[in-house]
């Protein structure tokens, strides 16, 4: 499994923890809108995401990203600058 | 496409809460009687949702300096400091609120949330990093949006996720700055300062706290969360408002840090707007002398929280996780709050609903302010309303009483 998939796992594991069980959630799923979460669950969210790679997402960088997919790929970036 | 049709999904949920009763948003007061009582709808309304923690805007001493500050200097100062002019009296207040918290200097706002605006987006410039409280007020995040700074979020609270998010800034340069409140404004709670303050310390960074709801309200001279925890001299900023416990409306910022008043040139959200009217500046200079001068202010507040926060707690509601003049009830779900939250008005006692996205962890809240001005028998009134409708709605727990930090726990990631 490449570096991004594993995130992209991840993230979705993290996010179907949040949403109702039957709500299907792949790398197209956007954030915000979609699963019914408000802003604040969504910054809630992004606290388990952040606990489990191990970093910071800047909140600028939250609100360029609109699917998992797109947050995947910010985590890969964050967490190769961190390196 | 409409140009707001942005907002149809705010307008669908106003308009299903309106249903239950009335707008929440658009609470129509007749008149008001005094610091602790309305016309509503025709009828008396006992208030516990004005912030009016220590009762002072119909206070003797801040009304007669009011008006004679307006029959002085005018209705207005029709323009910003630094383009229009400083009054006397601007500078009268910013001396007054710099030897209330022993700092070296003041600034004053046209608003608390100016003041917040102002200062956290000034102070954080580009390859600075701005660490924020989750569960911070509006007027922080806003800051943080104006400033030029990343900014980063850490868990409510948690000295030791910030400590964390700092470590994993090792390696970037500028400044850290951290902001946090004295007591939260949802859940009344109280900020961990005396953790905070020592991770500041060993992380080198800059400490903010913004004390809007504990001036005058916490510490044995009214100075706040700060003045309580023992950490005054770790803090470089405390923000507050002159809009609750000193009756009026405005803000400020005080500091130690030389070249502080640099800021007054810097600062777009004060250069930028009309400065305070005399009328305020008067009653806010007035108030201050009286919280200087009358620690029972501060006492009372406290008392009347605490035995309303208790006997809530006693009557099986799921309330806020420490006694303060801000007392939340947890309500089961979004409508019961929104029934909740008509009933006792329709009863005669206003609160505050507050319901997500502007509550943490999603709760919806029935949100009680309590002032030094509350007298027992309005105390009582309420809790006795309140009691009679938690019934009625059948959300009182019958079992072991829960705090609404136990309440609220989430899932853990």
């Amino acid at each position: 499994m490449s570096d991004n998939n594993s995130i992209e796992a991840g993230v979705i594991e993290l996010l179907a923890r949040r949403v109702r069980a039957d709500t299907k959630v792949t790398a197209d799923t956007r954030i915000v809108g979609e699963l019914g979460l408000d802003s604040v669950a969504v910054l809630d969210f992004i606290q388990d995401v952040e606990d489990r790679f191990d970093l910071s997402i800047p909140l600028e960088r939250v609100a360029e990203v609109q699917t998992i997919g797109e947050l995947s790929v910010a985590i890969q970036t964050l967490k190769r600058a961190a390196r | 496409m409409a140009l707001l049709s942005k907002f149809d999904d705010m307008r669908a949920a106003l308009q299903a809460l309106a249903a239950g009763g009335r707008n929440p948003f658009d609470v129509r007061f007749e008149k008001i009687l005094s610091a602790t009582e309305a016309v509503l709808e025709g009828r008396p309304c006992l208030l516990f949702g004005t912030n009016n923690y220590l009762g002072l805007t119909f206070d003797e001493s801040c009304t007669a300096a009011s008006v004679s500050s307006v029959l002085a200097a005018g209705t207005g100062t029709t323009g910003s400091r630094i383009a229009n002019g400083t009054y006397g009296d601007h500078v009268l207040l910013e001396k007054r609120i710099a030897e209330f918290y022993g700092k070296r200097a003041a600034m004053i706002f046209t608003t608390g949330y100016q003041a917040n605006l102002g200062l956290i987006s000034t102070l954080a410039g580009r390859d600075d990093h701005l660490l924020i409280d989750a569960d911070s007020h509006a007027s922080i995040y806003d800051a943080c949006k104006l400033s030029a700074a990343e900014v980063i979020r850490f868990r409510h609270n948690d000295a030791e996720d910030l400590a964390r998010r700092l470590r994993r800034l090792k390696n970037h340069p500028g400044n850290r700055i951290i902001v946090t409140e004295g007591i939260f404004s949802m859940l009344g709670d109280s900020a961990r300062l005396r953790e905070i303050a020592s991770v500041k310390r060993e992380m080198g960074a800059t400490l903010i706290v913004d004390e809007a709801h504990s001036l005058g309200t916490r510490g044995k001279n009214g100075r706040g969360v700060c003045e309580d925890s023992g950490v005054e001299s770790e803090v470089d900023f405390v923000v507050g408002t002159f809009s609750k416990s000193l009756g009026a409306i405005g803000g400020f910022a005080v500091s130690d840090l030389p070249d502080f008043d640099l800021l007054r040139i810097a600062c777009r959200p004060y250069m930028f707007t009309a400065s305070l009217p005399p009328a305020v500046v008067g009653s806010v200079t007035a108030a201050l002398s009286r919280i200087s001068t009358d620690a029972s202010l501060g006492e009372r507040v406290r008392l009347n929280s605490s035995k309303l926060y208790r006997a809530l707690a006693q009557e099986g509601f799921a309330v806020g996780p420490e006694p303060n003049p801000i007392v939340a009830l947890k309500m089961p779900d979004k409508e019961s709050a929104v029934r909740f939250w008509n009933r006792i008005l329709e009863q005669g006692v206003y609160a505050n609903l507050a319901l997500p996205p502007a509550t943490p962890g999603s709760l919806s809240l029935i949100r009680c302010s309590i002032s030094a001005a509350h007298s027992e028998a309005q105390i009582n009134r309420a809790l006795s309303v309140m009691a009679a409708v938690g019934r009625e709605l059948g959300i009182l727990n019958p079992g072991p009483k829960k705090t609404l930090a136990q309440a609220a726990e989430r899932v853990p990631a």
